[in-house]
């Protein structure tokens, strides 16, 4: 069984986001990128797949700037096979909306007919949490998000899945897509050695145009707002001020 | 303009909280269709919400199980007329909502905070830190809410409630089993005050310290991502980018740094408490009150001097 994981390069999650002063977006010059963690988590559970055995190939694709070849490389060194890089954007401040991106995987899927398709719940960009779930639609298979557990067995994927109320286990019928939460597995470092043949991989190069897929936003954006700071509070000095405090302000 | 929402069901059980602020948020849009889906449910407490104008009931283990696929065949059959299609933003509506916006070719629009107009929507990025404004030109607008900010919409309303039959079962997917704890603690998203621990509180066991203080303040418990991780606290407790988003009146925060993906689920709360021993915590930047203490001697003194 083949794999398929999408990655997405993302402003990497230690770094302070700043917005843009004239409202028109994040500003992402010079700024560390790195591969979304969730991905990194999908990247990590097809690989241990493959080295349990049920997996075959797993293969890494990624939409965006050509940069994005950065987060496949990663992939690739933590035992991705090979790669696809489908560049849609010239500017790394053009996301791809996750319906185009779907649209792109789907494609993809097509050509590469993978048994199952693992990707991360959630950008931590964008915060959709919405591609695995529409190709899952367009492709007509089922899903289970958020996992925290994966099983394969009997052309099924037993998935644990991480819900509001607790935990709740279902059964897709493979070919599916699986989205993970960070609970699913602790992503491997990849060693010098491995990174060293990750850039000897193959990396396929290709575009929205060779798959015939509009990628034009269907969000237009109409500006960027830093949050509300808030106010600066007060260090109190013991637990009796800090509960006269509580009272005075009629929470406690 | 007409609006179908999605009310948050699990089994026979309505998230009225959660789908009442849901409903507020979407009043301006136009009359409100309310699907109440499960299992065994009684809609009567829907057709009561304000803002409300009818309610259509179905009967279904898929819906009440909330399998993305079954809601999802439904949602489709019952879309046509509708301009929006709302819901609040549960794990249920994440994994329903974006299969049903690409099924209607249009963009979902995930954890809208503010509704500008019919076609424009406020959601934040970026773990919060930043707000976006967008306008969506698609034909529906399948959405959404983050329930947190908004106030439930009340209950003097009385709608009709019509009957639908369930649509065919999709068998690309198969509930096993929901492994749920239940509590008698106020429910994490809408209880007026959180009681939250982190790494810092150390183990399971001493996770009691966190759950006799909210017991004391009648709180709800909820638990910081690495908390989670470390096994002291269940999943469902997890605050922040990528677990629940809380506002609460008060929020206090114990042993916990201040990542700004735990800040992300609670920065919003009106106030908040940090019990912290590490006074260069950056959790102290949005605490209104700091305390620098451990928590092992403040947590307990709290809790004691509170009951
Ligand atoms: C993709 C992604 C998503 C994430 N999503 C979330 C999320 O949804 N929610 C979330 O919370 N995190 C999330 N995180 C993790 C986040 O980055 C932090 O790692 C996490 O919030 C840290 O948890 P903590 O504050 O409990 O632990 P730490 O950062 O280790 O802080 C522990 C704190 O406890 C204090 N302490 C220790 N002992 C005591 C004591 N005896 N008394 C008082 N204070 C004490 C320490 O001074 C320290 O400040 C996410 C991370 C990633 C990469
Ligand atoms: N541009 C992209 N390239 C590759 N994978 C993506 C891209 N955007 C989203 N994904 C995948 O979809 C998941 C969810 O993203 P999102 O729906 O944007 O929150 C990510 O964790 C990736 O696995």
């Amino acid at each position: 069984m083949k794999i398929l994981v999408p990655v997405k390069r993302v402003i990497d999650y230690n770094v302070k986001v700043r917005v843009k002063s004239d409202g028109s977006g994040v500003d992402l010059a010079n700024v560390k990128m790195s591969m979304n963690p969730f991905d990194e988590i999908a990247v990590e559970e097809a690989v241990r797949l493959k080295e349990k055995g049920i997996a075959t190939e797993v293969v890494a694709v990624s939409i965006g700037v050509a940069k994005s070849e950065d987060a496949l490389r990663t992939a690739l060194a933590m035992g991705a096979d090979r790669a696809i890089l489908i560049t849609a954007a010239d500017d790394v401040h053009t996301d791809i909306e996750p319906l185009a991106v779907a649209k792109l995987l789907d494609k993809v899927v097509e050509v590469e007919e993978p048994g199952l398709v693992i990707a991360g719940k959630q950008a931590i960009d964008n915060d959709m949490n919405a591609t695995g779930q529409m190709l899952a639609a367009l492709l007509g298979w089922g899903q289970a998000t958020s996992a925290s557990a994966l099983e394969i067995a009997d052309g099924t994927a037993r998935v644990t899945r991480e819900v509001d109320g607790g935990l709740q286990v279902v059964e897709v019928k493979l070919p599916a897509i699986v989205t993970c939460d960070l609970r699913l597995n602790e992503p491997r470092y990849a060693s010098l050695p491995n990174i060293m043949k990750a850039k000897k991989k193959p990396l396929e190069k290709m575009t929205p145009a060779d798959y015939g897929v509009d990628v034009t936003p269907r969000l237009e954006l109409v500006k960027t707002d830093e949050p509300a700071a808030r106010a600066a509070g007060q260090i109190v000095g013991s637990v009796d001020e800090l509960i006269s405090k509580l009272k005075e302000a009629g929470v406690a | 303009m007409s609006v179908l929402l999605v009310a948050e069901i699990s089994g026979a059980n309505i998230a009225l909280d959660a789908t009442a602020k849901a409903v507020a948020a979407a009043t301006a849009l136009g009359p409100i269709t309310v699907l109440a889906a499960g299992e065994g449910v009684d809609p009567a407490p829907l057709a009561a919400l304000d803002g409300v104008a009818k309610v259509l009931h179905v009967e279904g283990a898929d819906y009440g199980h909330q399998m993305p696929e079954a809601l999802t065949d439904l949602l489709l059959s019952l879309a046509p007329g509708f301009t929006h299609i709302v819901a609040p933003a549960t794990t249920s509506a994440k994994a329903a909502f974006p299969r049903l916006a690409a099924l209607l070719d249009v963009m979902v629009i995930s954890d809208v905070v503010a509704v500008e107009s019919a076609d424009t929507f406020a959601r934040p990025i970026y773990a919060g830190n930043a707000i976006q404004t967008v306008k969506s030109n698609d034909p529906v607008k399948v959405l959404t809410i983050r329930t947190a900010g908004f106030d439930a919409a009340g209950s003097t309303g009385s709608a009709p409630v019509e009957t639908l039959d369930p649509v065919a079962a999709s068998d690309l997917a198969s509930w096993i089993e929901d492994r749920v704890v239940t509590s008698d603690r106020p429910e994490l998203t809408s209880a007026e005050v959180v009681v939250s621990g982190g790494r810092g509180v150390g183990s399971e066991e001493s996770f009691a310290l966190i759950e006799g203080l909210a017991d004391t303040m009648d709180a709800a418990v909820g638990a910081s991502r690495a908390a989670v991780d470390s096994g002291y606290a269940p999943n469902d407790k997890q605050v922040g980018q990528t677990g629940k988003v809380v506002a609460p009146d008060l929020y206090i925060a114990c042993g916990i740094s201040g990542a700004i993906q735990h800040l992300a689920g609670m920065k919003d709360s009106k106030i908040i408490v940090a019990i912290n021993k590490d006074e260069e915590a950056p959790i102290f930047q949005v605490a209104d009150f700091g305390l620098v203490a451990d928590l092992f001697d403040a947590v307990p003194e709290m809790t004691e001097k509170l009951k």
